[in-house]
């Protein structure tokens, strides 16, 4: 039994990881854990990952959560090209600041922004009242036009002139509202030259083979959703907004 | 002109660097950036006392902001090369001074263990810990009253998931989260949990495993070094008796009730 990671590609995370290792040709089993079905919550599930998240990586007996460390895992085990995670102590300096970085400002506001748009109406059967949505939208901004500022200024890509783990991670997580129909590539032309960049780095037929699902996310019904799931879900999300 | 660390020690990631270089004799020079301290009249100092300690967003510190584009603490300057966030200033650090293995382990599975828990850490530990020096010192102080209980209790309860899953899936019954040795994953577990002790939530209290993993990160790190960093966290009630301007106790009351949620 080889690696198996432990996917859903809804998920952001998830997409990072799939992209990277199919990019390097790091053999895998996908492993699919569809959460609108609950299949996180499952008992077969908490053996891989207690924390009952995906992503989650499963090497022998070897389990692993949370993506960052499952990107640095392969990195590591597959001695993947240099630019990925450069030797350079202050390259790899700045891949490490995006990474950390991102948790509580691209991937919270985007992340947040999706939910607002896209899940809570469909779980609540109510739109959105419109103040809130500009106030994430708002939040989110403010996140962009630091990781423009700060991360990406005016180099091709964060850590200089090659793409690295910090691009990836940044962009699968802007595709989130992307595709809740938030066009935040429209009146950021620096920010839609290093899309297309990453794409073409990653291999655009790649990049959008794993975006599908999220593309299609309009379709989501609520009927798709395990029914304890969606009660879950309703009061999480009305008791965080 | 060397390495340079700036620093406030009521910041929990400015206690993980701190105790890091100074556990690991690291050169450097230790600029102070008091974020406590709103040293300019007028707007300058709405925002920033606003951005009042690093857990409340970016600081507006003079020489943070000349340092880190992001303004925050911690920073490093390194000759030209600047750098933020707690967790690459570790890395940073651990490489170049080379460090001893444990603290960031060459073997990839025990790596593996670390770079999980410094992950997790920011949407968990450390989405919650901070928060209960907001309820019990930060707005009390700004606003002139204390908040209903259930704020508190709702913020207890989260970092009580958060310990409960700490204690599950990283330390387990370890001696530390990799195993038989501290690593960059226990000090910046411990400095975050020091923070609602600082202000009287003892977490360590009804929790005798983690109070025996604190026992052996503080013997790691030195007692005496650990101790000195907490200082001033350990006496932050002192800080309810400073006078705060009323006017920008008005202008902040608002915004430091929105940053709670």
């Amino acid at each position: 039994m080889g690696l198996e990671l432990y996917l859903d590609l809804l998920s952001q995370p998830c997409r990072a990881l799939y992209i990277f290792a199919r990019s390097n040709n790091i053999p895998f089993e996908f492993k699919r854990v569809q959460l609108a079905k609950g299949q996180h919550k499952t008992e077969e599930f908490r053996k891989v990952n207690v924390l009952m998240k995906v992503p989650a990586l499963k090497d022998g007996s070897f389990t692993l959560a949370e993506s960052i460390a499952i990107l640095l895992y392969l990195v590591q085990k597959f001695k993947t090209p240099d630019h990925w995670y450069p030797a350079d102590l202050q390259k790899r300096a700045r891949v490490d600041e995006y990474l950390s970085w991102q948790h509580i400002n691209i991937r919270a506001k985007g992340s947040k922004l999706f939910l607002s748009k896209v899940l809570l109406p469909l779980i609540t059967g109510q739109p959105l009242p419109p103040e809130k949505l500009e106030f994430a939208t708002e939040e989110l901004n403010v996140a962009l036009k630091q990781f423009e500022e700060k991360f990406l200024q005016d180099k091709p890509f964060i850590a200089g002139s090659e793409v690295s783990l910090a691009d990836l991670v940044a962009l699968v997580e802007l595709m989130q509202p992307v595709c809740a129909g938030y066009a935040l590539f429209e009146d950021r032309p620096a920010l839609a030259a290093w899309r297309s960049r990453v794409e073409e780095a990653v291999g655009k037929e790649l990049f959008l083979e794993a975006h599908q699902d999220i593309m299609n996310i309009k379709n989501l019904t609520a009927d798709q959703f395990a029914p304890e799931l969606l009660e879950n879900f309703k009061q999480q999300l009305l008791k965080q907004n | 002109m060397g390495l340079e660390l700036y620093l406030d020690l009521l910041s929990q990631p400015c206690r993980a660097l701190y105790i890091f270089a100074r556990s690991n004799n690291i050169p450097f020079e230790f600029k102070r950036v008091q974020l406590a301290k709103g040293e300019r009249g007028g707007g300058a100092a709405v925002s920033r006392a606003v951005c009042l300690f690093t857990f409340l967003g970016p600081s507006n510190s003079e020489g943070a902001g000349k340092v880190s584009l992001l303004k925050k603490v911690p920073a490093l300057k390194d000759g030209d090369f600047t750098l933020a966030e707690c967790t690459a200033i570790l890395l940073y650090l651990s490489r170049k001074y080379n460090t001893p293995d444990h603290w960031y382990p060459s073997d990839i599975q025990q790596r593996a263990r670390v770079d999980e828990y410094l992950s997790w850490h920011h949407t968990n530990i450390r989405a919650n810990a901070p928060k209960t020096m907001w309820i019990k010192v930060l707005i009390p102080l700004f606003t002139g009253q204390p908040l209903p209980s259930e704020k508190l209790q709702e913020v207890m309860e989260g970092l009580s998931t958060s310990l409960k899953q700490f204690e599950e899936r990283f330390l387990q019954d370890k001696a530390f989260i990799i195993g038989s040795e501290i690593s960059l994953a226990d000090l910046v577990a411990i400095v975050e949990l020091m923070q609602p002790v600082g202000v009287g939530c003892d977490i360590f209290e009804d929790r005798p495993r983690l109070r025996e993993w604190r026992r052996r990160v503080e013997d790691a790190v030195g007692k005496e070094l650990f101790f000195q960093a907490h200082e001033m966290i350990l006496n932050i009630k002192e800080l309810s008796n400073i006078q705060i301007d009323p006017q920008l106790k008005e202008q902040l009351a608002p915004v430091l009730m929105k940053m709670l949620k």
